[in-house]
């Protein structure tokens, strides 16, 4: 499948802030099942912009800025050839061994009440964790209400657990925080989706898990949609949890009102 | 019991020939002088403003340690085998550092089980990979150790991290000039003035390839509401550097600059002492205000070394402690010349279960907790406290370890009813730069002032000496 992206991201300070850095994970990579046919990150007032990889291999951009801004804007503007790997993610830029994506986050460290769930699943599955796995996901699905008017609130993977609704990225790191436990590696994805409707127009971008499955290898769970990896996504980042794979961490100096407008199209 | 003025029980008759002097003098002073040099030196310790801030005491936020006018003293040939044990152990440690965040072969050899590297919290994912100036991470050491006998020292605690304790160091060694010049005159003491000479010069060696021959170094403090404040401002004075808070300084396209009168200047090299994480929000803890954002981003583009570096935890963190002598003989091929304690890791089983058994006998500890938090003395708790203790241990075990309780030596002290042994600990500053590791000759004695007690951590009343290293 081939996708076309438009990601703009909009910051603006009332009174102009003094400088600000922003640290950008916007620019995926290839893998076996991902081709990154063209794409262009611009950023407005015009910077200079250093190209990285951080410590998970995602590719990083870092802004800054030490002089009045009224504004800072960030625009994605690409296209990627997708292929359906039946959620099976290879090839992708590894710098760890599996084992570390059991680590514990703030965010994804597990309470009682996802202890328990651990418990439950991995009982009723006979600890396969493939099985486990869709189960947890179908789990999560139906359990948690999909709750855009939390986009803007932080929350860890117990708390939205416990609260029942939050958006993909609370079920991403539920999910992650359980199969953690249940001793599977796991890791958020941040990227985008084609939605199957055909409407381009999104909010937010999109956030999913991988999990790491014996045999397999990496394989991609979306617990807010309750399907496995397919062409219709485009994997950008991933991390620990949201933090290690934002698309945006920033910091402005000064002291001033921050307003933010996201406008995203994905589609064919 | 050793004591290192009189030795062993045993040879209680005899004095051990470094304290000789010592002893005719303190035979030689009268008591009334000995405690009119004492109330002088909490006098000038308290014009001076050397202070220390204990956590959780709502009464006394910062309160005077209290000092010992009575020196330790370490002969040459003890302080060599202390100095050659303790620059084997900073290599071995920076060995260890430069591998677990490029190509892990410690853990290819099977030398530590992977799990308690990634699952560390002290390990630094957004370290791997990241190249650091020289291959130096731990550039200022502060190593915890402890002497049994004659002969044996026992490296209680390698202390990575932002290690503090050397403005005492330096403090004490002035006011022992200042009140006992005819006790000095009795000895030929090492010097340790220069410690701020040989930390500035150990700094600017590792400054990274980018920055001029005369580097700009400065030291980045969390604030005055941090219990080692005074020691930030102490040494940015000594070393001549700029004393900045995370506000003074600002990142733009991967360099970082302070601000100043003049407008931004370049900054070369940040001897920081604020922890990992609170560094950059940017890659840290997100809500610290503390840090500088877009630091690690410079840090990754070898603009600016940061002193130590960041991930370091990982080298002194209590249960790969209990690896130590694995790890210098993984990296160097030599056995320790300093000893470790013998360290059950609850984390195995069978060690529980020992632990469990015998915890009325042994010390255990927190694996993350510092400043003899999180601490249990079996000997010294009463049945309540360990069983609170046990709980604790058994819900979560691989967060403990648990050694047995060392006989430390004793120092003679200045106590209420004249001059007792009280036991002693000693921390000398290790300092790694480019090519060259140095040690100055001493370090910061504390010592347990209650009798019999075993703890000597400042945030639990243990007081200061001097520490006198001789010259040959």
């Amino acid at each position: 499948m081939r996708i076309s992206i438009a990601h703009s991201t909009v910051y603006r300070y009332e009174p102009p802030a003094n400088g600000a850095v922003q640290v950008l994970r916007l620019t995926p990579r290839n893998h076996d099942s991902q081709y990154v046919a063209r794409w262009r990150i611009d950023v407005s007032p015009d910077a200079q912009l250093a190209m990285r990889e951080d410590a998970f291999g995602n590719i990083t951009h870092v802004f800054s800025a030490a002089r009045p801004l009224p504004e800072i804007r960030v625009d994605v503007d690409g296209e990627v050839e997708t292929q359906d790997g039946n959620g099976v993610v290879r090839g992708t830029a590894e710098r760890f061994p599996q084992s570390l994506f059991l680590r514990d986050t703030d965010l994804t460290r597990a309470d009682a009440a996802i202890r328990a769930l651990a418990e439950e699943i991995g009982t009723a599955n006979g600890c396969i964790p493939l099985d486990s796995l869709h189960a947890l996901m179908r789990r999560l699905h139906d359990e948690i209400a999909y709750d855009t008017a939390l986009t803007n609130t932080p929350m860890s993977a117990a708390e939205a657990f416990a609260l029942k609704r939050g958006v993909c990225r609370d079920l991403t790191h539920a999910f992650i925080a359980v199969a953690r436990c249940l001793g599977i590696p796991a890791r958020y994805v941040a990227g985008y989706l084609q939605l199957a409707d055909g409407i381009t127009e999104q909010e937010a971008g999109h956030a999913w898990a991988e999990a790491f499955v014996p045999d397999l290898g990496w394989v991609g769970f979306d617990p807010a949609n309750a399907i496995c990896q397919t062409d219709a996504y485009v994997r950008v980042a991933v991390g620990l949890d949201s933090l290690g794979a934002a698309p945006v961490r920033g910091a402005r100096y000064g002291i001033s009102a921050e307003s933010l407008e996201v406008a995203i199209k994905v589609g064919q | 019991m050793f004591d290192e003025m009189q030795g062993s029980e045993q040879s209680r008759q005899v004095v051990r020939p470094a304290y000789a002097a010592l002893w005719d003098w303190l035979g030689e002073t009268k008591p009334d002088v000995l405690d009119f040099r004492r109330r002088e030196a909490e006098l000038l310790f308290r014009r001076i403003g050397i202070t220390f801030a204990v956590y959780g005491d709502a009464e006394a936020h910062e309160r005077l340690i209290p000092f010992d006018i009575i020196p330790r003293i370490l002969s040459a040939s003890e302080w060599d085998v202390l100095h050659r044990g303790l620059v084997q152990r900073i290599k071995a440690i920076n060995a260890f550092v430069n591998d677990i965040y490029h190509r892990r072969e410690i853990l290819k050899a099977g030398v530590l089980p992977e799990d308690l590297i990634f699952q560390n919290p002290v390990f630094r994912p957004e370290m791997n990979g990241q190249k650091v100036p020289h291959d130096v991470y731990v550039h200022v050491a502060g190593i915890d150790v402890v002497r049994t006998d004659a002969e044996t020292f026992y490296v209680l605690e390698d202390n990575a991290r932002t290690p503090s304790g050397v403005s005492y160091m330096l403090e004490n060694r002035e006011i022992m000039l200042r009140l006992f010049p005819e006790l000095f005159s009795r000895y030929r003491v090492a010097p340790v003035e220069h410690y701020p000479d040989e930390l500035l010069q150990t700094l600017k060696s590792v400054a990274p390839s980018a920055a001029s021959s005369d580097p700009t170094v400065v030291l980045l403090t969390p604030g005055l509401h941090n219990s080692a404040y005074y020691e930030h401002s102490f040494l940015a004075d000594k070393l001549g550097i700029e004393l900045v808070e995370g506000r003074d300084l600002v990142v733009k396209d991967e360099v970082v600059h302070m601000r100043t009168t003049e407008g931004l200047k370049r900054v070369d090299v940040i001897y920081r002492r604020i922890d990992d994480d609170f560094l950059d929000p940017l890659v840290f803890r997100p809500d610290s205000a503390l840090g500088v954002p877009g630091l690690m981003s410079a840090y990754q583009a070898d603009n600016v070394t940061l002193a130590n570096a960041v991930g370091t935890g990982i080298a002194d963190d209590k249960a790969i402690y209990s690896y130590m002598p694995q790890i210098l003989k993984f990296y160097l091929g030599e056995d320790p010349i300093l000893k470790n304690v013998p360290t059950w890791r609850c984390r195995e089983s069978d060690h529980l279960t020992y632990v469990l058994e015998h915890i009325g006998e042994l010390v255990t500890k927190e694996v993350h907790g510092s400043g003899g938090y999180g601490m249990l003395i079996g000997p010294a708790a009463d049945r309540a406290t360990i069983a609170a203790f046990c709980a604790k241990l058994k819900s979560n075990p691989k967060d403990f370890i648990a050694q047995p309780t060392l006989a430390l030596s004793t120092c003679p002290t200045c106590v209420e009813d004249g001059i007792a042994p009280r036991h002693v600990d000693l921390r000398p500053f290790v300092l790694a730069g480019r090519d060259r590791i140095h040690v100055v000759p001493g370090g910061l004695t504390r010592v347990a002032m209650p009798k019999g007690s075993l703890v000597v951590n400042s945030s639990q009343g243990g007081g200061t000496k001097d520490t006198w290293v001789l010259d040959r």
